[in-house]
């Protein structure tokens, strides 16, 4: 059978123009004799590079993507709206395309007379938008306004109202990209039942999202582009994984590259005291969470007046903590993690002189500076004897199990009474995923337990 | 390009849908709505009779009289054409949203304006055989059966321009302005307020190769001077330079269709 839509080898160069051309006028370039001239690009952009894929009929087909990947252009490719510079696109019927709701109307005049335009717009007749043109009304719960200046309609409506319009056209091949975001939520089961029932009707619909959910649910295939080149096709939920390990990868990269340029803007600070710039916390009287595990024995009137949660290092480095690392249960250090991980935080550091009134400790932190935890090996009793030379400390969690997000870490070495060997704070950052989406800060080890007449269909695998 | 041309034809109910959506939106929420069109060539009318036949009476020739009536035949049929030019060169910008978001024939939007601004232009008619009526001015019924020849032939000349000004000005925004000044230029430089013969005869030429200046008069011919229409000759080349104009025009609408959705 003969596929609703075939993208053969599409490549799609954007023009981009150096900051001269910009400012290009008519004068100037009869001037320089260069009209035509002007009109051709000087400096391009490729947008799409060889991307092929065939939809066939009856199949929904996600194409998925960071922002910037191509997959907009590639709708547009599809809808016509552009043409690929390379490569060629085959669409077997009628196309609508989902891309800006309400494109076209007009704010001055009634909502009923910008149906019928927008649907002429579209390739319905007259008489196509007059038989539909009730169960478009209702479909968009707009009976009320209806006859009113669509100036004065809200956001919401509008996006209602191009939606019906636009489904109602009744194409072969209905376009998509993330226009779902609009509307509430009933609006949205009601778009998502709309999909279903084309579904039914063996009509085939390409749908761009950011909403990995919606892909695995709905997409019978889908495809992965990344910087305009496809990045494989098939079955959503591996798509969806693969693309979604290579987001992590992408965040390590960023995440390391941050952490080193912070490393490097505190390495200057070797004076004994922690920044002074830094802000006292107006007016309030709760001690600053961060501050109590670290220094226990500071009396109560600097713990009270604690610093905000800034970033920094300082410390005499007696002891200087030269490395350190953050592992998974791989033993590779990174800084993305599942949650539930077996996590090691490594530290390497030197003393240049035997020192005997040491302590370690470390801090762990929401990314907006709420502790989860800190503990110190004074805390934990540990009777400190003597370190000399380069040695390590190794923090081991048997299970951390934080709900996703970004977490950061207070390492350092001191005397008992606070005195700052070294002094790490916020330096260190890792992130946490989960497929589940529970809320709070911590995810005790749990089971759920059901007696009675409760029963469930069964449970998604995640 | 042939091609493309032909499904011209297809879009005529849109064509037809985004003109009258056009005159209803264009004086939504006055209190006189459509009457402007009728309002405005009469005020217009009105400033320049009072001008030229108060302030500066002696400005033209005795066969001229009414001159009110004289002005009206060509100012009429010019406002349709310098508007039409105007808005053309904006409305691709206009209509970005749809060029970038739908899939949408471009070459629609200057085609409604121009049918816009003629559907005005017919608006004003009544009110220019009113005062043709008033005057008693002798119409040649034979003579008013070129009227459609000379609308048409305008109606070519000015899409072809369209084209060519909104393809251009969605490269060079300028255009916009440097047009504004061209017009005024070139109205003056059309025999409107004044006539042909009026023209000292070294500047006859460059009358001559000027297109309104045949359109203009062939107006005034049908609609203002007695006896029968002479100027059928350059109407008819006229004529046909349009359809060389508006081929032309098409051509480079149709060659510079791509970057539209990408540079509006």
């Amino acid at each position: 059978m003969k596929p609703a839509i075939d993208v053969i080898n599409v490549s799609k160069i954007y023009r981009r123009y150096a900051r001269r051309r910009q400012f290009a006028t008519l004068k100037s370039a009869l001037l320089d004799g260069s009209l035509l001239g002007d009109l051709k690009p000087d400096e391009t952009f490729q947008a799409l590079r060889n991307v092929s894929f065939s939809v066939p009929k009856g199949c929904t087909y996600g194409v998925i993507g960071s922002n910037g990947s191509g997959k907009s252009t590639l709708l547009k490719c599809v809808a016509g709206i552009t043409r690929p510079t390379e490569g060629e696109v085959k669409v077997d019927g009628r196309i609508s395309a989902l891309i800006e709701l309400g494109a076209g109307f007009h704010p001055e005049i009634s909502g009923r007379e910008n149906i019928f335009i927008n649907g002429i717009m579209l390739g319905l007749s007259k008489k196509e938008v007059q038989r539909r043109f009730d169960e478009i009304v209702e479909f968009a719960e707009m009976q009320d306004f209806i006859d009113a200046p669509v100036k004065t309609y809200s956001s919401g409506m509008y996006m209602r109202l191009g939606f019906a319009v636009a489904i109602h056209v009744d194409p072969e091949v209905l376009l998509v990209d993330e226009v779902l975001a609009v509307g509430d939520q009933g609006f949205t089961h009601k778009c998502l039942d709309k999909f279903s029932e084309f579904r039914r009707r063996n009509k085939s619909i390409l749908l761009v999202t950011h909403s990995l959910d919606l892909v695995e649910k709905f997409c019978d295939e889908a495809h992965w582009l990344d910087k305009g080149i496809s990045k494989g096709e098939g079955d959503p939920k591996k798509m969806v994984a693969a693309y979604v390990m290579n987001v992590e990868d992408s965040e390590q990269h960023s995440l390391a590259k941050a952490e080193a340029t912070r490393l490097a803007a505190s390495a200057k600070n070797v004076t004994g005291a922690p920044p002074v710039a830094e802000e006292r916390d107006p007016g309030s009287g709760v001690r600053d969470p961060e501050e109590a595990p670290l220094n226990p024995v500071d009396d109560a009137e600097t713990t009270r007046d604690g610093f905000k949660a800034t970033e920094g290092r300082w410390g005499t480095r007696e002891i200087e903590i030269t490395k350190v690392s953050i592992s998974g249960p791989d033993g590779e250090s990174g800084h993305v993690f599942q949650s539930g991980d077996d996590i090691k935080v490594h530290m390497t550091m030197t003393a240049k002189e035997p020192i005997t009134d040491f302590v370690f400790g470390l801090g762990l932190f929401t990314a907006d500076g709420v502790c989860i935890y800190g503990t110190n090996t004074n805390l934990e009793e540990f009777q400190p004897s003597e370190i000399v030379g380069e040695c390590s400390v190794t923090f081991e969690m048997d299970s951390l199990d934080l709900i996703e997000g970004t977490y950061r870490l207070d390492l350092a070495a001191h005397k008992a009474d606070g005195y700052p060997y070294d002094y790490h704070r916020l330096l260190y950052t890792f992130r946490i995923k989960s497929r589940v989406r529970d809320v709070g800060i911590y995810r005790p080890a749990h089971r759920w337990d059901f007696g009675g007449g409760i029963t469930f269909k069964g449970r998604l695998e995640t | 390009m042939f091609s493309s041309l032909a499904k011209l034809a297809r879009y005529r109910a849109l064509i037809q849908t985004l003109v009258v959506r056009d005159l209803k939106a264009r004086y939504r929420g006055s209190v006189l709505g459509f009457f402007w069109s009728f309002f405005n060539p009469a005020l217009l009318l009105f400033i320049y009779t009072f001008v030229f036949t108060k302030v500066l009476p002696s400005s033209h020739q005795a066969n001229m009289e009414p001159f009110a009536l004289f002005m009206f035949c060509g100012i009429l049929p010019w406002t349709w054409f310098s508007s039409s030019l105007l808005e053309s060169s904006n409305t691709l910008i206009a209509g970005g949203n749809l060029i970038k978001k739908v899939l949408f024939p471009a070459e629609v939007l200057p085609i409604v304006t121009v049918l816009a601004n003629m559907v005005h232009f017919f608006l004003g008619l009544p009110i220019l055989a009113a005062f043709v009526l008033y005057y008693q001015r002798p119409i040649d019924s034979v003579e008013l059966l070129w009227l459609p020849v000379i609308v048409l032939v305008q109606l070519i000349l000015s899409t072809g321009l369209a084209f060519f000004l909104s393809a251009l000005t969605v490269h060079f925004r300028d255009l916009k302005d440097l047009l504004g000044n061209l017009l005024t230029l070139w109205f003056f430089a059309t025999p409107i307020i004044y006539s042909v013969e009026m023209a000292p005869a070294d500047m006859r030429w460059w009358l001559n190769i000027n297109p309104m200046t045949h359109l203009m008069r062939s107006y005034q011919e049908v609609l203002f001077f007695d006896g029968p229409f002479g100027h059928q000759r350059w109407l008819l080349a006229l004529g046909a330079g349009s359809i060389v104009v508006f081929l032309a025009g098409y051509f480079v609408f149709d060659r510079l269709r791509d970057s539209f959705a990408e540079e509006v």
